[in-house]
């Protein structure tokens, strides 16, 4: 059960100071989330707190791989206008 | 005809009874403050008009984290060619970030200012502001700090503000309602959660009215900004105006939207509009009332350096700063000779200002020919004189000039004509672009004017002037007035002397 940081992170240091488990670290090209110390947030948090504050869509996947936070769901921008 | 230096008066707009500029006074915007707030103010190169010109600011890239999206914003976009708020090229630890300041701040003697303005919100980023504002007030003593912020976290740092010898905090206040909230702000995030649309900008308001109340009653100075959308909160800046000044906000800062396609925002990619020049001016004089308002601001990168409406950025790379050798204790001492002299002539300035008044009321004030008001641009690196050549600059300030006098109405950015090479997209030349932004604009007063820009100025309407050259802006702008005027270029319009009689 483990939460995942891809290429698209902005380096914004949002989700970093709130995890609970202390499992995001900074990182190059991006940071980065320790799959051993990760708990999405159970037992601490009702959401996810990385996800929760993550500006960037797309960049915080769950474990199955599907975006935490899928395209248009943050900034409202239609689907067409963001493939332009 | 002897006219007045308005100086961007607060109440310019003459509304019955006795403005400023109608009774040759030469008040600036500084003059309507209570004295312990000028003295706050009066080097502040973001709150003086006047003391833009002289004194240099700089923002440091400490706090990249936010706790709110707006619509404007997008925070993907980096690029170095561009100049807007939330756009940095290097991030800076708190450590480094006081190095840079400590470079900046022995290189160029005019910077008496250290802001915290993202690109994040710099309050969502506690430690990392707080870290480098108690080093900063401890090795540079000199320098002022402030800080811009979003006001969703600032009720529960006014005390620790408070604390850093910090006389200036900016709020960004777009709304006061959240129907109208809630089309700039898609969501916060808020005791653990993302909160969207309505209910979001509601707290948002709330925070931000509390933050304003609690600093005000510490005695901090609270500037707001407020972006202009068109169709969005237009219409409802005014009253934002009326209730962060009777609040006890001491300016307020009505800054246009930028909304290019290419920077990928939601307001961008939506095909939301930017204000024209003028919807901007009708609101800012619209808001003034008795308030001050500025109209000087760049909406600078999180990372700029110098005087505003310059970037010195790329001097104080970190891997320069590495480089500096630099002994803060003589820099300071050589930072005081340097503003002792500014502040000299500033106050020379406003002697030789307030002796011209006295000479207009001993004569009387002659019957005063109403005459109609012109915009002129001037190009300038700062001094408050005319120094920069028409195809370097990057920017144009913007004065009225009137039978009230002379008053500052704001700035516009464009591309150097020099360096623009011979199109920027679409097939228009940067001397196009400049053409177009001048618009309205009947004079253009520089250093130097090439030849080649000269015949389609005078074909769109702008008068090309490099005769000014090292004068003063304001005195430059007079003469040129007064030129036309006898000229017989002033003659109030049939259709405007109805209005005025
Ligand atoms: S889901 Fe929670 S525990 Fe896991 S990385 Fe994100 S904040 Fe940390
Ligand atoms: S909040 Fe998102 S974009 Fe920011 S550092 Fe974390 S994962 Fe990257
Ligand atoms: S953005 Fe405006 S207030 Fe901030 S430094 Fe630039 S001019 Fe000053």
């Amino acid at each position: 059960m483990a939460l995942e940081i891809i290429e698209s992170c902005v380096n914004c240091w949002a989700c970093e100071p709130l995890c609970p488990s202390k499992a995001i670290y900074e990182a190059k090209p991006h940071f980065l989330i320790d799959p051993n110390k990760c708990t999405e947030c159970a037992g601490d948090f009702e959401d996810p707190q990385c996800a929760t504050i993550c500006p960037i869509e797309g960049a915080i996947l769950n474990e199955d791989g599907d975006a935490m936070n899928p395209p248009g769901s943050l900034t409202g921008i239609p689907l067409q206008k963001l493939a332009a | 005809m002897q006219l007045p230096v308005i100086n961007n008066a607060a109440s310019e707009a003459p509304k019955g009874g006795c403005s400023a500029g109608s009774c040759g006074s030469t008040d600036d915007q500084m003059n309507h403050l209570p004295e312990h707030i000028r003295q706050k103010v009066f080097n502040h190169p973001c709150y003086s008009e006047e003391a833009h010109h002289y004194f240099a600011r700089m923002h440091v890239a400490v706090a990249p984290a936010c706790n709110i999206q707006c619509n404007y914003c997008n925070r993907k976009y980096d690029c170095a060619n561009e100049s807007r708020p939330g756009v940095v090229s290097e991030l800076h630890h708190p450590d480094q970030a006081v190095k840079k300041v400590l470079a900046v701040a022995a290189t160029i003697p005019q910077m008496t200012v250290l802001g915290i303005a993202g690109p994040g919100d710099p309050l969502a980023n506690p430690e990392r502001t707080f870290s480098t504002f108690s080093q900063l007030a401890e090795q540079a003593p000199d320098i002022k700090l402030c800080v811009s912020t979003n006001g969703l976290s600032l009720p529960e740092h006014v005390e620790e503000l408070s604390k850093h010898n910090i006389d200036h905090v900016t709020i960004t206040i777009n709304c006061v309602d959240p129907d109208v909230g809630a089309q700039i702000y898609p969501w916060i995030f808020w005791k653990n959660k993302r909160i969207k649309g309505r209910e979001g900008a509601a707290i948002l308001i709330e925070q931000q009215q509390k933050g304003l109340e609690m600093l005000v009653a510490k005695g901090i100075l609270v500037k707001v900004n407020s972006v202009m959308i068109p169709g969005v909160n237009d219409k409802h800046l005014e009253e934002v105006s009326k209730i962060v000044k009777s609040k006890g906000a001491f300016l307020h800062n009505v800054m246009p939207l930028i909304s290019e396609a290419e920077h990928g925002t939601y307001y961008g990619l939506t095909g939301q509009r930017g204000p024209t020049h003028d919807e901007l001016q009708a609101l800012q004089d619209a808001c003034a009332g008795d308030m001050n308002m500025m109209r000087h601001c760049r909406q600078c990168r999180a990372d700029a350096v110098g005087l505003l409406g310059e970037d010195r950025g790329a001097e104080f790379t970190m891997d320069k700063i590495e480089q500096m050798d630099i002994n803060y204790p003589e820099a300071m001492k050589m930072r005081a000779e340097v503003h002792a002299a500014i502040n000299e002539e500033l106050e020379s300035k406003r002697l030789a200002k307030e002796a011209k008044v006295q000479l207009v009321s001993i004569q009387g004030i002659q019957k005063k020919e109403v005459t109609r008001p012109v915009l002129m641009a001037v190009a300038t690196k700062g001094g408050g004189v005319i120094n920069e050549h028409f195809g370097h600059a990057s920017e144009f300030l913007i004065y009225e000039a009137s039978s009230e006098g002379v008053r500052f109405i704001s700035h516009r950015k464009t591309i150097p004509y020099c360096e623009g090479g011979d199109t920027c997209g679409d097939g228009e030349s940067a001397l196009d672009v400049t053409i177009r932004e001048l618009a309205g604009c009947e004079v253009v007063l520089c250093s130097k004017v090439g030849y080649e820009p000269w015949g389609p100025l005078e074909a769109a309407g702008i008068q090309p002037n490099g005769e000014h050259a090292m004068e003063t802006i304001e005195e430059a702008i007079l003469k040129v007035y007064e030129e036309m005027r006898v000229a017989g270029k002033l003659e109030t319009k049939a259709d405007e002397q109805q209005k005025v009689a």
